[in-house]
């Protein structure tokens, strides 16, 4: 194989690193056009917010339904995936400093992706797909809004393939020494779970594709519901495992984290890989199609070994920032570590509001309400979306966000426009969905349905009246909606203005502060030369169990502790119920 | 012993196949005991508990499930409310209720304490089951029979919810259950059908 021409390169001024062109231009591409869905999902998720909120009930029923549609679409799909792309060539390319395999392919796939994404887009806006996200059948959408979902699934699954011939070419042509970065093999855990979601999704939407232009006489809606939830949940865990590798990233970007153990966290991301797929099943707890025994060892993923996982690297990552910075010399008491953290930086105070959010709130109701019997008292509520707006929004799309203001210096070598809104957003952001969170959750433990324009009943034959408290938290779920968007809106905002119209990053000298920036590139959080001795000495044996991260394991009893109260109090809730069986 | 210091950034040299250090290893076994709590608490509750949604399920023919319902309501049918019969089967019997947009039918009869066979299916498309204001959900899918025994354990007057989106009339889609002790109250009588303050009651 011959040497790459060094043309093909430039080398990064800021970290060192060689970055290919190609790969580079297919970062962008895909990170500004993640933007644009983000865009049209957050003007969506404003004017839903505003329905659901039953005091203001803004949208029609039509436009709420279809915009519900539109919403998940733009946000749990394209948002999420094609920065997920941009992440699959970021890792590939740039942490590996490998060119990357096929370019050409990769701008074909591109397309077929955009192409599908418009494809979607029409089906939806002209109103011949309300059929929402999930699109059940018997209910039948137009072929084309089919056709464009197996495009956009056709195109990332291409890209995923150029990944693996990425990581394959940058081995062979020896552009790092030793075993791939952890990050990298985070990301590596990203795409084989993509690639077992991507499959879902073929088994899926192509005998749907071919039932809705009358080729196949019908789908069976239990069967569909299985293998789309194989798709729909399991792409879930393609954003978990991305955001695991990026909290990683991170953390070694923001505050110079270590890894504790590889052995530990590389086997946590096995984990993901052999059991998260088995998660699909949470969705189908009370359903008629399957037995107590397949949904107790599928939603259990054989004993809850992701969700161990889950919990190694909701120890490993808090602890690696802990060590990498009392490493640097912040050691006072338990938690001088966190006190003295950048939390100026957005890129850490979105890492830090991701992992919490994600952790105490998506986790812990993720799990209980994903147990088969408590799921009685959680399917199809508000409870549902409550639960996942934690994980994948304040936890991956919050995530995605700060490693936006890192990519933007970096790779598209601009400065963060508007800096200190861009301080705040992080904040702004989680604060609102924090909100709307706890509003979700509280007005759907009281049975308020998840997808449902009208919960006064206005137009029903019997009235149903919910508690006072409801519109107390809808309300909460409204004020926090409008602060999340706003958030987003805020993020939109700066990424727009630094990518079109930024300052160009130039050389500039290190050690102090500048505006637009983050400080992990203006003062790297470098470790000293005799940081092996420091780390031997903290890991003494004589200092006990806690060891070098005392702070870390103060935090993970407490996250422990939350989880055993609110997964008992709601066996608790459980047992007032009739008896049913 | 240890790995030299690395972010998770950079490529690890040599062999990363090393011991953890005794705090990672104390988390590890912590965290895998509670999931061994969380998973034995689901076959537990099989065992103990009383609420559990494994009922008696087999496919039905949406057309073939909707007869036999008209003919359940047929034969127990003790009144009307909006135009959908109320039905009071024998505690004990098979009870027959179908989604379809945007109805549930028929509006069931009760009593408390005494423990019914409850098929749900629907006609059309997915619908959801959800009894307010207790919040007990239940997913119904044509083409399916889900039976499940339940006991009512509280008289009042309850409505059936739609929680799956079934099309663009979804939130017009209410039913009723009625459960009545062993003195005939609540009525079925609708005039006064109030069903409190919703929430747990």
């Amino acid at each position: 194989m011959t040497a790459p021409s060094t043309a093909a390169f430039r080398i990064c001024p800021t970290t060192g690193r060689t970055i290919h062109l190609q790969a580079e231009r297919l970062v962008k591409a895909n990170a500004v056009v993640a933007v644009v869905a983000l865009l049209v999902g957050a003007i969506a998720a404003l004017l839903l917010v505003l329905t659901r909120w039953q005091a203001v009930h803004l949208l029609p029923a039509v436009w709420y339904y279809r915009l519900l549609g539109v919403h998940g679409m733009n946000m749990l799909i394209f948002f999420i995936i094609y920065f997920e792309m941009a992440v699959l060539w970021f890792a590939a390319t740039v942490l590996l400093n490998a060119r990357p395999a096929a370019p050409k392919l990769g701008w074909f796939n591109f397309g077929l992706m955009v192409m599908g994404t418009l494809l979607v887009q029409w089906a939806q806006w002209s109103g011949r797909a309300d059929v929402l996200f999930t699109s059940y059948p018997p209910l039948k959408a137009h072929p084309l809004f089919y056709l464009g979902i197996i495009f956009f699934a056709v195109g990332a699954l291409l890209v995923v393939c150029q990944f693996f011939a990425t990581l394959v070419i940058a081995k062979r042509e020896q552009t790092y020494r030793g075993s791939m970065p952890l990050v990298v093999y985070g990301a590596m855990t990203a795409a084989i779970i993509a690639v077992i979601t991507l499959v879902h999704g073929a088994l899926v939407y192509i005998p749907t594709f071919l039932w809705s232009v009358g080729l196949i006489a019908s789908v069976d809606p239990q069967l569909y519901r299985m293998l789309w939830w194989g798709l729909g949940h399991s792409s879930q865990q393609i954003n978990v495992a991305a955001m695991v590798a990026i909290w990683y990233m991170l953390g070694g970007l923001t505050v110079g984290s270590v890894v504790l153990n590889e052995k530990v966290s590389r086997s946590a991301f096995v984990l993901y890989i052999l059991f998260i797929s088995m998660a699909s099943a949470h969705h189908l707890l009370v359903d008629p199609g399957f037995g107590s025994a397949w949904k107790i060892v599928n939603t259990s993923y054989f004993m809850y070994l992701a969700v161990l996982a889950s919990m190694v690297h909701g120890f490993t990552v808090p602890a690696g920032m802990e060590l990498g910075m009392r490493l640097r010399g912040f050691t006072d008491g338990l938690f001088g570590w966190l006190r003295r953290a950048p939390w100026g930086d957005p890129g850490f105070s979105s890492l830090v509001l991701s992992i919490v959010v994600f952790g105490f709130v998506g986790g812990i109701t993720g799990v209980t309400i994903g147990t088969e019997q408590i799921n009685i008292i959680a399917h199809n509520t508000m409870r549902i979306p409550g639960h996942f707006h934690s994980t994948v929004v304040s936890g991956t799309a919050l995530a995605f966000m700060g490693t936006t203001y890192y990519l933007l210096p970096l790779i598209f070598r601009r400065k963060v426009a508007f800096w200190k809104l861009a301080r705040l957003q992080p904040y702004l952001f989680a604060g609102g969905l924090l909100l709307l969170v706890m509003g979700m959750t509280f007005a759907g433990s009281f049975g308020v349905p998840r997808r449902h324009w009208d919960i006064s009943f206005s137009q029903a034959p019997f009235d149903v009246q919910f508690s006072p408290a409801v519109d107390l938290f809808l309300a909460m779920m409204g004020i926090g909606g409008i602060i999340a968007v706003t958030g987003a809106l805020s993020f939109i905002l700066i990424a727009v203005k630094s990518v079109f119209f930024g300052e160009p990053v130039t050389e500039f000298a290190r050690g102090q502060a500048i505006a637009g920036i983050p400080q992990g590139l203006t003062t790297p959080p470098t470790h000293a030369a005799d940081v092996d001795a420091v780390n031997e000495a903290l890991h003494a044996p004589a200092r006990g169990i806690a060891g070098a991260t005392p702070g870390t394991l103060v935090l993970v009893g407490v996250f422990l502790l939350a989880f055993m109260l609110y997964y008992f109090t709601n066996w608790k809730l459980l047992s007032f119920l009739w008896k049913i069986g | 012993m240890l790995t030299k210091v690395h972010t998770g950034l950079d490529p690890v040299p040599g062999i990363w196949w090393r011991p953890a250090h005794k705090a990672e290893k104390v988390w590890v076994a912590i965290a895998f005991g509670w999931c061994l709590v969380l998973f034995a608490m689901m076959p537990l509750w099989h065992y103990r508990g009383g609420q559990n949604p494994s009922g008696v399920r087999r496919r039905v023919e949406p057309k073939a499930f909707y007869a036999r319902t008209v003919a359940f309501t047929n034969q127990y049918k003790v009144g009307e409310d909006q135009g959908i019969p109320i039905v009071q089967p024998p505690p004990g019997a098979d009870v027959y209720l179908v989604g379809l947009t945007f109805q549930w039918y028929p509006i069931l009869k009760l009593e408390r304490g005494k423990e019914y066979m409850l098929h749900l299916s629907s006609l059309d498309v997915n619908h959801g089951f959800s009894l307010f204001p207790l919040s007990i959900n239940f997913q119904v899918v044509p083409g399916y029979d889900y039976g499940l025994r339940v006991t009512p354990t509280a008289s009042g007057d309850f409505r059936i919810i739609c929680n799956e989106f079934c099309g663009i009339g979804h939130h017009t889609m209410v039913g009723r259950v009625i459960v009545v002790d062993a003195t005939g109250q609540p009525v079925a009588d609708n005039a006064n059908a109030r069903v409190g303050s919703g929430g747990a009651r």
